[in-house]
């Protein structure tokens, strides 16, 4: 036995440390299915606790939704369990064609490829299609999936102002004598809900012959008129060469992900993305659900228009609250505290009021920027929202910031 | 302030600072102080290599290294033939 005294030492030390700045993070263990009415066991071992969530990326309510269920019992009864091989050996279903296919045409991309988990999509990717005579220029706020897919790739790397054109176009001067350069972002930025300008980025993308790469994975199925994401709320679908996203949100919120866009690139995701190539694909149960996941949303809108009109009267009501927001008009919707420890009790304050909504401050968000982070769902009835913002402004109250500036606030607690 | 301090502090400022009326100074912690994260520190190596015509090994390039305009300085003057 090697875990001696000594090494376990190093490892409690490293742990009192992260609790030491207040980061340590702790599971709440939810007895209920996914959905805007959850029971939480918090902490380990009170009661049941039924809130109301407002921080699921269950954006279309699609989590628990009974066909959603019934489709995958019947994949479980057709496809089995798992498939015990990865891909290319005997791990391909038609249905995960099947899927590969209708997110292709969803997406109107040229085609597609499955990874496990769109984490996977983002660590293969890069390294797959660059290498050292290539650039990757990334927006400094992109997920931390892609900056780990970044290290992973020999190609040379460079950073530009978050959602700043002339310092992306600067950086594509700069870097003009490469063989390849790829600009890469995120559609929708998950910790301000703001969206990539990304018809901006496709012509300064083609000025420069510079591919154009988006994780969309909290936009795909409702940002956009039908849903189809970012790329279509700023009219530049079939202009984005590659586009990562997840099914583990949106689409059903099981997991999986998937790489769309150029086929050659996907081709050589096929052939060359590592974990594509030595992990297997998505289970067949998951497969056959976000199927059904993508009948239902190519068949209607209502759940994204749903959502919009939710997400509407969300911000609404807590801007007339006198709440400073981020200004956006996705689902996510920050209540900026600026304060790490007011975000702290705020969260508290309002799980004590029923609503399950958690604070970000640093490392996760930048210094001075601590928030509640709120997600809007299909699946929140008016009542829900009604509910949380009778809760949030108790708490607000309390807390004397309503109608306060962000000056006011800092003033009062701090950075 | 040397020429080398100006010269870093304003690629510093043009480079990371996002909000127009923020203030830095040599002294400013830029990564501890989340003005400048590790990931986007490349560019700021790129630069000093350029400009003063040296190689910064990256085991030298550290988080630390890069803290404070000053120390960025003192790091680049260890590499800069006399």
């Amino acid at each position: 036995m090697a875990f001696n005294e000594k090494i376990r030492k190093i490892y409690q030390d490293q742990l009192d440390d992260i609790r030491s700045q207040g980061i340590f993070k702790q599971e709440r263990f939810i007895h209920s299915s996914q959905a805007a009415d959850i029971e939480v066991e918090f902490p380990t071992g009170s009661s049941l606790k039924k809130v109301i969530n407002m921080c699921a990326n269950n954006y279309l309510g699609l989590s628990s939704h009974p066909e959603v269920i019934k489709a995958a019992h019947e994949g479980l009864d057709s496809r089995g369990y798992g498939m015990s091989s990865v891909r290319f050996i005997c791990g391909t279903q038609d249905i995960h064609k099947e899927l590969e296919d209708k997110m292709t045409k969803f997406l109107g991309t040229e085609d597609t490829i499955l990874f496990p988990s769109c984490m996977d999509a983002n660590a293969g990717v890069f390294e797959a299609i660059l290498d050292k005579d290539d650039v990757m220029i990334s927006d400094r706020l992109v997920h931390a999936s892609i900056i780990d897919g970044i290290r992973l790739c020999s190609a040379q790397h460079d950073t530009f102002k978050h959602s700043n054109m002339e310092h992306l176009e600067k950086k594509l001067q700069l870097h003009s004598d490469k063989r390849l350069k790829m600009v890469i972002t995120d559609g929708v930025f998950s910790m301000d809900g703001d969206t990539a300008k990304l018809d901006q980025m496709a012509e300064l993308c083609e000025k420069y012959d510079a591919m154009l790469f988006v994780d969309d994975s909290h936009a795909t199925g409702f940002i956009g008129k039908t849903g189809r994401g970012t790329h279509e709320k700023y009219g530049v679908v079939g202009k984005i060469d590659i586009i990562t996203t997840t099914f583990g949100k949106a689409l059903g919120g099981a997991s999986g992900g998937c790489v769309s866009g150029r086929k050659e690139l996907i081709e050589m995701c096929r052939q060359k993305a590592r974990p594509y190539l030595f992990s297997n694909t998505i289970a067949p149960v998951v497969v056959a659900g976000v199927n059904r996941v993508l009948d239902i949303l190519s068949g209607s809108t209502e759940r994204r228009d749903k959502l919009e009109a939710n997400t509407e009267f969300w911000r609404k009501g807590l801007e007339e609250a006198g709440f400073v927001l981020k200004e956006g008009d996705t689902p996510i919707v920050p209540i900026m505290l600026f304060n790490a420890k007011l975000a702290q009790d705020f969260s508290k304050d309002l799980y004590d009021e029923g609503i399950y909504a958690i604070g970000f401050f640093f490392p996760v968000v930048p210094k001075g920027q601590a928030r509640i982070r709120t997600q809007i769902s299909a699946g929140h009835e008016i009542h829900h929202l009604e509910k949380a913002l009778d809760a949030f402004i108790k708490v607000g109250k309390k807390y004397d910031i309503l109608g306060k500036t962000k000056q006011e606030i800092i003033e009062k607690y701090g950075m | 302030m040397d020429d080398m301090q100006k010269i870093v502090l304003d690629y510093v400022i043009d480079e990371y600072l996002e909000d127009e009326d923020e203030e830095i100074t040599v002294d400013t912690p830029l990564i501890s102080g989340g003005i400048v994260d590790s990931f986007s520190m490349v560019s700021l190596k790129r630069f000093l290599e350029n400009k003063y015509n040296i190689s910064i090994p990256d085991d030298k390039a550290t988080p630390e290294a890069f803290d404070t305009v000053n120390k960025i300085c003192s790091l680049v003057k260890e590499f800069v033939k006399e």
